[in-house]
């Protein structure tokens, strides 16, 4: 009886024990701000918002999202299943845009194992931005949450530091998350000073970049000629042997069928960009293009599109106005480049709408600030029958706010990516719900 | 001839000290953001000989006085950013653990154009500190934003409390354990660094004392290191400790618990929404940035809500540049606590305004809009909180020093003439940080 009792007992504090392990877990994972809430899929029909489409104007309308869809936009919609979600005095937005990030592809910045933006070697477009990027990055939620929902991952380094892709910030793998589009990174040879500390002359710079153009035009004519070859062995006339990594990630750059993003900051280095995007006749888009308010007619004449920023940077000149690389991406865009933004960033993609907002304010409008965060991105990458407008028959990376994104008085209310009704948390808003009236607060 | 070189150094002193950096304004009809006595709409500020003479409706000044028309525009404080590196040639003097004597007054460039970008920010006081290598780094200087004169010491806010830069955590121990083999490698180390400053600070003084009152015959050998450290423990110096996690801020109260000092603003700060109830029992103040995280691993746990959870846990709180970028859109950085955590209009305000200015001592001169405060004014087109601001006029004193209209193509006071246009630089160092300037600056370029 009493070993019975006695194993009886031992159950039972067993089951204390059990018990207390599992409302300890329990605990400690509300109090560490780990995780966020799972996405719910489903229906949901935006009742009655203002919907500010960017392709079809702003107007008063429902929005019904269905299998991932923007299935319709009308009047009065019936709801059938979907759950339905009162937008009145609300605004409904298409998802924004970063057209240039290293979100994902890095993690906490000083720790050099945590990054994969950057690889060794000066010609490795094989490296693909898509392979490394973490879809479990702390900072995915931290800048969704903010109402953007796509962004360019690009790895950065030398001439040609890899392949950008296009990602949709929701999914469980890299592969769930691409969206579509990958360009190849180039940074043009430069005749700007590195930083403050760069002590070479204006010669030995001017010989450094044109030795650079010189390897360039090399390396091109080598891709020019695989490329050839590479035609001819499909075609059967030839055989090609061997492993040859670099060259074959380029054949559709050299067959004009994917981007080249030429990274070109200074005027006369964008000039000498044009010039060789020309000779060469490549489907390219210029990135940084810090100086092209001073050339903008000419990038317009070439019909090259543009993807600028951090809009809130410092000129590049002492001599500058102060206000230059606010008003860059307006002043282009008046000139008829097709401009697209980018923050740069990889923890604070967040800011995109802030740097439209910038933009907006020195010079390009609203309207246009907006276009260049949705729609003209997704034109320039042909993923525009996918993403960048509130359009029927589009991916539902659609966000509800309460007023204008660009203020930072504006809070996001609700968030949808492909349909996947993503909750607004992050580490930052767990943080603030644990610690904003800590208990216990100070001990005595 | 003795007198006629008295006349001389007098004109000088009259023109460093007079009139040159002192004028009268008239802003007509602005809404007025007093911050400390709410919203004034249609509001007239008088400043006179660069202090403010009177706020109210319908006031005239002299004929010759300048008036500003602010009409459907919004008249602030100027900005204050309580941790900047702008204008200043060197920030690290990073050659031991402790280096309290160095003082960045040694080193203001006046024709650093990173002060007119500035002030085209609205921004006319910074504070200019010395850099985080060091667990002890060096005494800074709060200047005003008189761009324009070529006296470094024009510059100086004349009378402003000294302060002292002090930093925790990754930046000295990286320098000093990782970089040099010597203490501090850890927090542990950290800690101690203060303990034996600040007791060899206590040793210093009774020396001094003994001998003073005839105890020696021989003077302790003079060391200004340990003065400075006194000077602190006697209340003379203000305390901007850079730092981030909980448990180093909760160490450093510590330390200054024991040696009765209670002077304390840590900037930066990330994790002090952890030890909120903490800072705000000790008096301890909070200088963050709106949003900066994940550079460094010890920012990695950080929310963007920290000056809201500060500000709710009442630890005066202000929102600082530490970059030549952010100083310039300060105003946009503190819009951004009402995205993450709904502060008040007011609220927001105060994080760039009379916060900082409590943190420097400086908020019976300047913070809010009163009268008899000095004349430093910010005016915005609209409310200064809307990503739709732009500055107009940057007041200092009373004089425009910054006028949107009058914005010169060129704002360089020197021009080498060997290099007209000046060279373009692909990256622009002072864009980021300058907290680890002038160690290993390759290797380690961020915060």
């Amino acid at each position: 009886m009493n070993s019975i009792n006695k194993i009886k007992e031992n159950m039972r504090n067993g089951a204390y024990i059990i018990s207390a392990i599992v409302l300890f877990l329990s605990l400690s994972i509300s109090v560490h701000s780990q995780r966020v809430a799972k996405s719910e899929a489903g229906s949901f029909l935006l009742k009655g918002g203002t919907l500010v489409t960017v392709s079809d104007g702003t107007f008063q309308s429902d929005l019904l999202i269905k299998d991932g869809k923007i299935a319709s936009i009308g009047e009065a919609l019936p709801a059938g299943d979907a759950t339905v979600i009162d937008c009145t005095g609300k605004f409904v937005y298409p998802g924004l845009i970063d057209s240039g990030t290293s979100l994902g592809l890095r993690e906490v910045g000083s720790v050099s194992l945590t990054s994969d933006h950057s690889e060794i070697g000066d010609f490795i477009p094989h490296m693909e931005a898509l392979t490394a990027v973490n879809p479990n990055a702390v900072a995915i939620p931290v800048t969704r949450v903010n109402g953007i929902t796509s962004a360019i991952v690009k790895p950065s380094g030398g001439t040609f530091p890899g392949t950008a892709a296009l990602i949709n910030l929701h999914g469980y793998t890299p592969q769930q998350m691409f969206a579509g589009y990958k360009a190849v990174i180039m940074n043009f040879p430069s005749t700007g000073k590195r930083g403050w500390r760069d002590s070479r002359s204006e010669e030995d710079i001017k010989k450094d970049a044109d030795k650079a153009l010189k390897n360039l035009n090399e390396t091109w004519r080598k891709v020019k000629l695989y490329a050839k070859i590479d035609s001819a062995s499909v075609a059967g006339r030839k055989s090609k042997d061997g492993y040859n990594p670099s060259m074959d990630a380029m054949l559709e750059v050299a067959r004009g069928n994917r981007h080249l993003m030429i990274e070109v900051n200074k005027k006369v280095d964008i000039e000498s960009a044009i010039k060789w995007v020309t000779d060469n006749k490549l489907n390219a888009i210029l990135t940084g293009v810090k100086e092209g308010y001073r050339i903008a007619d000419k990038i317009a004449e070439a019909g090259i599109p543009v993807i600028t920023g951090p809009v809130m940077s410092i000129p590049s000149r002492q001599s500058d106005k102060y206000d230059i690389a606010y008003a860059n991406a307006g002043k282009m865009r008046a000139a008829g480049v097709k401009v697209a933004l980018r923050t740069d960033k990889y923890e604070n993609v967040r800011n995109l709408p802030y740097e439209a907002g910038f933009a907006a304010t020195y010079g390009m409008g609203t309207d246009e600030a907006l276009r260049a965060i949705t729609l003209s991105p997704a034109e320039m990458f042909g993923v525009d029958d996918q993403i960048g407008s509130l359009s029927a028959g589009k991916l539902a990376n659609v966000f509800v706010s309460d007023g204008d994104p660009f203020e930072t008085r504006t809070d996001i209310l609700h968030l949808f990516i492909g349909g996947w009704k993503v909750p607004l948390e992050s580490r930052h808003t767990l943080l603030y719900e644990e610690f904003l009236e800590r208990d216990p607060g100070v001990k005595e | 001839m003795k007198y006629q070189i008295i006349f001389i150094c007098l004109l000088l002193v009259d023109g460093l000290y007079g009139q040159s950096l002192s004028g009268d304004v008239l802003i007509k009809n602005g809404t007025v953001l007093t911050i400390t006595n709410g919203i004034k709409e249609n509001t007239d500020v008088l400043i006179q000989n660069g202090k403010i003479k009177s706020i109210g409706e319908g006031l005239s000044a002299g004929d010759n006085v300048r008036v500003i028309d602010a009409d459907g525009m919004y008249v602030m404080p100027g900005i204050i950013d309580a941790h900047s590196h702008a204008g200043i040639d060197v920030v690290n003097e990073a050659s031991a653990p402790n280096t309290a004597e160095v003082f960045v007054g040694d080193a203001i460039n006046p024709y650093s154009v990173s002060i007119y970008r500035a002030l085209a920010g609205g921004v006319s006081v910074s504070h200019a500190m010395h850099g985080s290598a060091n667990a002890i780094g060096g005494q800074c200087e709060t200047m005003k934003h008189h761009y324009g004169e070529e006296d470094p010491e024009t510059y100086k806010m004349v009378g402003a409390p000294r302060t002292i830069k002090f930093a925790l955590g990754e930046n000295p121990m990286r320098v000093h354990g990782e970089g040099n083999g010597i203490q501090p490698k850890s927090r542990m180390g950290i800690e101690q660094v203060f303990r034996k400053a600040f007791s060899e600070a206590q040793e210093y003084q009774k020396a001094w004392k003994t001998y003073k009152s005839g105890g020696t015959r021989v003077a302790p050998k003079l060391d200004l290191r340990k003065q400075t450290l006194v000077d602190i423990i006697n209340g003379e110096i203000i305390i901007h400790c850079h730092s981030y996690r909980a448990d180093e801020i909760l160490m450093l109260m510590n330390v200054l618990k024991d040696y009765g000092v209670d002077k304390i603003c840590f900037q930066h700060v990330n994790e002090g929404f952890k030890v909120a109830p903490e800072l705000a029992a000790f008096g301890a103040h909070a200088s963050v940035f709106a949003d900066w995280w994940a550079y460094k691993f010890e920012v990695y746990y950080s929310t963007a809500y920290n000056a809201a959870i500060l500000t709710r846990n009442n630890v005066i709180t202000s929102i600082n540049s530490d970059s030549g970028e952010l100083i310039r859109h300060l105003y946009h950085e503190a819009g951004k606590t009402q995205k993450y955590g709904d502060l008040t209009d007011n609220e927001a305000l105060r994080l760039i305004t009379l916060h900082p200015a409590i943190q420097l001592g400086i908020d019976e001169r300047v913070g809010s809009l009163e009268v008899g405060k000095d004349g430093d004014v910010a005016i915005f087109n609209k409310h200064p909180l809307s990503i739709y601001a732009v500055a107009q006029y940057t007041l200092v004193d009373g004089l425009v020093r910054f006028d949107i209209n009058e914005d010169p193509a060129d704002v360089r006071l020197d021009v080498n003439p060997d290099e007209k246009i000046p060279a373009f630089h692909e990256i622009d160092a002072h864009d980021h940080h300058r907290c680890m300037e002038g160690v290993f600056e390759e290797l380690f370029s961020h915060h």
